[in-house]
């Protein structure tokens, strides 16, 4: 283990956690200008030029707040909940290639902090561990409404979860690879072949299927029964004040950040972008032009689950269910066995 | 292998904490401390799939289940149903008999041959399947109609009115 790539990976993970955080706190000024935008509001617009300085104004007010934990509450684990949405939230960017590798000085930088070749499925399993952090910290508050958030969170993304995994396989037998620089890799430009390189274009059915399950997955409208205002008072984090409500608010931006990071690098060609090979420029160069495609499709994705949830009201609960076991399930296996036989009749195997 | 014996300690530790607790939904996040520490002892044996398919399966899909039951059941000590004697003494006997076998079948191994696996990249996703696949199909195939047949049953118990299936 040489020190040069310890150093050169410390570095990657810091900015990565960097830029997560920097990006979930600035989503929630985005959140609140792009409802301000759908309603015809303006938004916040008072601190600093365009209401630049408001997360930090809200992080601020968040860490002078006084905290409350109930007195019936389970102290450790009441804690213990938003600290672990918090870190399953953060662990997922491990695994995604952020751009093609940069050579400085006849040394490879690879920009993606670990390609381990089980990647699309640790992705799957950071998610699927997402929802223990609500699950405690609904449970640890002693709170009935919490309680029934934090049962409808779990329910929600066992459903999701099925339907979820099974429009990947579909992708899977696309690909041929779990490890996610190999499936970026392989959307590499925009056409090839007499066909368009991003499996978006090959799997668009898979695609559907994800981008539902990963709304479902991030507890965002139309799919925010756990914490629905109107049933519940706020549901899982009722109880919650000061940061540690901040936490549960900050993972849900993270959520999304690194769902929408993991939906380009699967379906949207990752840091792949048109014409890459054709405009002359050296590797590096496009290699650091990847890596703005790829936060150019976070940020159209991030702008998507903003714009849903402030144009489709939230389901009911009988109706998440139906979509989730009635609909999504038997199209994602629908999916399956038609790349199969698409698969099999042009001998792609 | 230091590693490897921090991380077995673990796992006897938090697995007596799981018996130990009091408190059912301790003894479950406990189990899930115990089965993320099968999931390190998987990675360390370079079985890359089968940890990242515990991790999903056992971590993220069935003890979230576990977790949902003992939430909705919400159990106290008032609530606890009282065992009897007669209970407790078969399942001393039953956990007893359980230890003998167990004992007996490590003994019966045969220990002092190190496992030198012929091909330590079996465990990554690309190996195992092709074992699964060419030289296990049956038994394979096998198992997921056992597990086809599960989920039917399960299917079944929890129509309301059978007789309208």
């Amino acid at each position: 283990m040489e020190y040069a790539f310890v150093l050169e990976k410390l570095i990657l993970v810091t900015v990565i956690f960097l830029i997560t955080l920097g990006i979930a706190a600035y989503s929630t000024l985005a959140e609140r200008k792009i409802a301000g935008f759908i309603q015809g509001r303006v938004g916040p617009h008072r601190a600093g030029p365009w209401g630049m300085f408001q997360p930090l104004a809200d992080g601020g007010k968040m860490f002078f707040k006084e905290e409350i934990i109930p007195a019936e509450s389970n102290r450790f684990l009441f804690i213990a909940g938003p600290s672990l949405a918090l870190l399953t939230a953060s662990i997922g960017s491990a695994v995604i290639p952020w751009g093609r590798a940069l050579t400085i000085g006849g040394r490879t930088i690879e920009l993606q902090v670990t390609d381990i070749n089980v990647g699309l499925l640790y992705i799957f399993g950071v998610v699927s561990l997402g929802v223990y952090g609500i699950m405690i910290g609904g449970w640890a508050s002693n709170n009935k409404y919490s309680l029934m958030g934090a049962i409808r969170a779990a329910s929600q993304n066992i459903s999701y979860e099925i339907a979820m995994g099974l429009s990947i396989i579909a992708l899977l037998m696309v690909t041929g690879t779990l490890s996610l620089k190999g499936i970026a890799a392989q959307q590499d430009g925009f056409w090839a072949d007499g066909w368009f390189t991003w499996n978006v274009f090959k799997q668009p059915l898979s695609f559907l299927i994800f981008i539902v399950c990963a709304f479902a997955e991030c507890n965002r409208t139309p799919f925010d029964l756990p914490e629905s205002e109107n049933e519940l008072v706020a549901g899982y984090h009722t109880e919650y004040s000061g940061f540690k409500l901040g936490a549960f608010l900050f993972a849900e931006y993270i959520n999304m950040f690194v769902s929408s990071a993991v939906m380009s690098t699967l379906y949207f060609g990752g840091y792949n972008f048109p014409f890459m090979h054709d405009l002359g420029l050296s590797e590096n160069v496009v290699a650091i032009l990847g890596v703005l495609a790829l936060f150019a499709k976070i940020f159209f994705f991030i702008f998507f689950f903003m714009w849903i949830r402030w144009t489709i009201p939230r389901f009911r609960y009988d109706q998440l269910m139906n979509l989730g076991w009635k609909t999504l399930i038997p199209l994602a296996i629908a999916n399956i066995v038609i790349t199969g036989i698409w698969m099999t009749v042009k001998d792609l195997i | 292998m230091n590693l490897f014996y921090l991380i077995a300690f673990l796992s006897v530790f938090f697995s007596l904490l799981v018996i130990f607790s009091k408190n059912p939904v301790y003894s479950v996040l406990y189990l899930i401390i115990t089965f993320f520490t099968f999931t390190i002892h998987y990675v360390l044996l370079n079985a890359q799939f089968l940890a990242i398919v515990n991790f999903i399966v056992y971590m993220g899909a069935i003890m979230v289940l576990f977790l949902f039951v003992l939430m909705l059941l919400n159990l106290n000590k008032d609530s606890e149903p009282l065992k009897s004697n007669i209970v407790k003494i078969a399942g001393v006997v039953a956990g007893m008999c359980l230890l003998v076998t167990l004992a007996g079948s490590v003994k019966a191994l045969n220990v002092s041959d190190p496992l030198v696996l012929k091909n330590p990249d079996i465990g990554l996703v690309q190996n195992l399947g092709k074992v699964l696949f060419k030289d296990f199909l049956l038994p394979f195939e096998v198992s997921s109609i056992l597990l086809l047949a599960a989920m039917v049953g399960a299917v079944l118990l929890a129509k309301k009115d059978p007789k309208k299936v």
